[in-house]
C-alpha cells in the first residue's frame, strides 16, 4: 500500500499523530492505548454501518473489517481501512454521497 | 567541532510552474544566493535534449539533469534513485555538503506525485522530507493559463509559495487581476513578486514564514468566507472549477472521527482535493493542531504552541477542483464533529500515568 491510497507507509498515518493520551503512547499506558482503539473501532462502525461493514479490534494490533456474510479482511491501522471497505462491499464508500450524509444527519439529530 | 552538520532530515524543495512562468530563471537566482549556496539541485525537462541545466550555469556533482520524460508520470523511479544516489555520495564524501535539494519540475508536471515519492520511499522517508512548494506565476500569460490548463491550477493550489514572475512586463491592471485570481485559488499561501526590490529569496525556502502565515490568516479570517468560484475565461476551454472555501466550525472536532472522514474522503476524491490546511480545535485537546494535506497526501499534523488569538473555533481551508463544497461542509459537519456531550468533550483527557501520580 502506497500514500496514493491514502496510506503515508507502515503503520505511521497521520491520524495517529496527536497528543492525546493512547495515540502517542503505544509502549506504555496500555489502557489508554486500549480505550483508544476501542473508541477508534465504534466511530468507524457508525461510518461502515451503511455499507454492511463491521470492524473489530484485533490483539491490539491490526483490525478486521468484515462482511455480514463473513468474508473479512484484515487491516493494519485506519489508513487501509476505505481502499479495503470499498473492496469488501463492492461498491464506492463516497462521504459526499447525499444520502449517506442525510442519514448521518438524521442520527445526529435524533 | 567546526564541520558543518548535515540535517536530520535534509528539506526538498519543489519548483514547479507552467511552461515559461520563469521557473529556471528563478533556479538561477536561488542558487546564485548565498542564503541558497548549499543546494543540490535536480532537473528534470520534457524533451530531447535538456538546456535548462546550461542556463543556471552550475555544473558540477550536486546538478542532476533527469532527463528520459515528464517528472511526474515516468521518472518518478528516477527522482527517487536520483536523490537516493545524492544522499549516498553526500555520506560517503563524494559531493559537497547540501543541505538542501531544489527540484526542478516540467511546466506540465503535476507536482503532486513528486511530494509523493519523498513521503512514500521507505529510503528516503528517513532522510528528507518535502520542503516547500514553490510555484511560479507568468504575469504576462498567467491569467490565461490559470483559465486554460488544469495543470497550471493545480500547480498553483499546491504552492507554499506564489512567486509572480515577469510583473515589469504586464499591466499593472493585468497584474492585479492575476493576484485576485490566484487567492481565489490558494488563498492563504504567501505570494511574492520576483521583480519586487524587497523579494527575498530566502523566504521562498524559509519554513517558519508558513508558521507566520498561519498567525496571520487566522487573525484575518482567512482570505474569503465565501465559495470562489473560478471564472471560465472568456472562450476558455478548462472546466474545471477550482473553489477553494474555508470553514469555521464552532464545535470541537472529534480527532479520530475527522481522521477516518478525511482518509474516507480522499480515498475517494484524493485527486479532486487539491488542498486542505487548517487549524483543528480538537474535543479534548488545549492546544490547537494544524492539518495540511496535498491530494492523497496528508502531513504529519503539527502541535501548535498555542492559539494565534480568543478565537478558538476551528478554521479549513479546503481547495477542490469540481467537488460539491456544500456537499463537502455538510458531510464533514455531519461525520466529523465530536458528539460525545459536553461535561465530558470541555476536559482535557489526562493520560493515566497523570491520573496516578496525582
Amino acid at each position: 500500500m502506497c500514500s496514493l491510497c491514502g496510506v503515508l507507509g507502515g503503520n505511521e498515518h497521520w491520524a495517529d499523530a496527536v497528543a492525546r493520551p493512547g495515540v502517542y503512547t503505544r509502549n506504555v499506558e496500555r489502557i489508554d492505548r486500549r480505550r483508544e482503539r476501542a473508541n477508534r473501532v465504534r466511530i468507524a462502525n457508525t461510518m461502515l454501518a451503511p455499507f454492511g461493514l463491521s470492524i473489530s479490534d484485533w490483539q491490539g494490533a491490526s483490525f478486521v473489517l468484515a462482511t455480514r456474510t463473513g468474508k473479512s479482511e484484515i487491516i493494519e491501522d485506519l489508513g487501509h481501512l476505505w481502499p479495503a471497505a470499498e473492496r469488501l462491499c463492492g461498491r464506492p464508500c463516497d462521504p459526499l454521497d447525499p444520502g449517506m450524509i442525510a442519514a448521518a444527519e438524521v442520527a445526529i439529530d435524533g | 567541532m567546526a564541520e558543518p552538520q548535515i540535517p536530520l532530515l535534509t528539506p526538498i524543495n519543489l519548483l514547479t510552474g507552467f511552461l515559461g512562468s520563469g521557473k529556471t530563471t528563478l533556479l538561477a537566482r536561488l542558487l546564485a544566493d548565498p542564503a541558497l549556496s548549499d543546494a543540490a539541485v535536480l532537473i528534470n525537462e520534457f524533451g530531447e535534449v535538456g538546456l535548462d541545466h546550461h542556463l543556471v550555469e552550475r555544473i558540477d556533482d550536486t546538478m542532476v539533469l533527469l532527463q528520459s520524460g515528464c517528472l511526474c508520470c515516468t521518472v518518478r523511479g528516477e527522482l527517487a534513485d536520483a536523490i537516493k544516489d545524492l544522499h549516498s555520495k553526500r555520506e560517503r564524501g563524494l559531493v559537497p555538503l547540501f543541505r538542501r535539494i531544489v527540484v526542478e519540475s516540467t511546466g506540465l508536471a503535476d507536482p503532486f506525485p513528486v511530494l509523493s515519492t519523498i513521503k512514500s520511499d521507505p529510503v528516503l522517508r528517513h532522510h528528507f522530507r518535502p520542503g516547500n512548494v514553490i510555484t511560479t506565476i507568468d504575469a504576462v500569460n498567467g491569467l490565461r493559463q490559470l483559465g486554460t490548463y488544469v495543470e497550471s491550477n493545480r500547480q498553483a493550489a499546491v504552492a507554499d509559495r506564489l512567486v509572480v514572475t515577469k510583473a515589469d512586463l504586464a499591466l499593472a491592471v493585468d497584474v492585479s487581476g492575476l493576484v485576485e485570481k490566484l487567492r481565489s485559488i490558494n488563498p492563504d499561501a504567501p505570494l511574492l513578486t520576483a521583480t519586487d526590490p524587497s523579494f527575498d529569496l530566502a523566504d521562498l525556502v524559509d519554513e517558519d514564514l508558513s508558521l507566520r502565515a498561519a498567525a496571520l490568516q487566522s487573525t484575518s479570517g482567512f482570505y474569503c468566507e465565501a465559495p470562489v468560484q473560478l471564472a471560465t475565461a472568456d472562450g476558455g476551454v478548462h472546466q474545471s472549477a477550482v473553489t477553494s472555501f474555508v470553514m469555521t466550525v464552532e464545535h470541537a472536532v472529534d480527532w479520530t472521527a475527522f481522521g477516518i472522514w478525511l482518509t474516507m474522503l480522499l480515498n475517494r476524491h484524493g485527486d479532486r482535493v487539491l488542498r486542505v490546511k487548517g487549524i483543528l480545535n480538537i474535543a479534548g485537546e488545549e492546544r490547537p493542531v494544524a492539518i495540511h494535506g496535498v491530494q492523497h497526501l496528508v502531513h504529519t499534523p503539527v502541535h501548535m504552541e498555542r492559539w494565534p488569538d480568543g478565537d478558538r473555533r476551528s478554521r479549513i481551508v479546503f481547495i477542490v477542483d469540481g467537488l460539491d463544497v456544500e456537499l463537502l461542509k455538510r458531510s464533514f459537519t455531519a461525520f466529523a464533529l465530536d458528539r460525545s456531550p459536553v461535561e465530558d468533550a470541555a476536559v482535557p483527557q489526562r493520560s493515566l500515568q497523570e491520573r496516578q501520580s496525582s
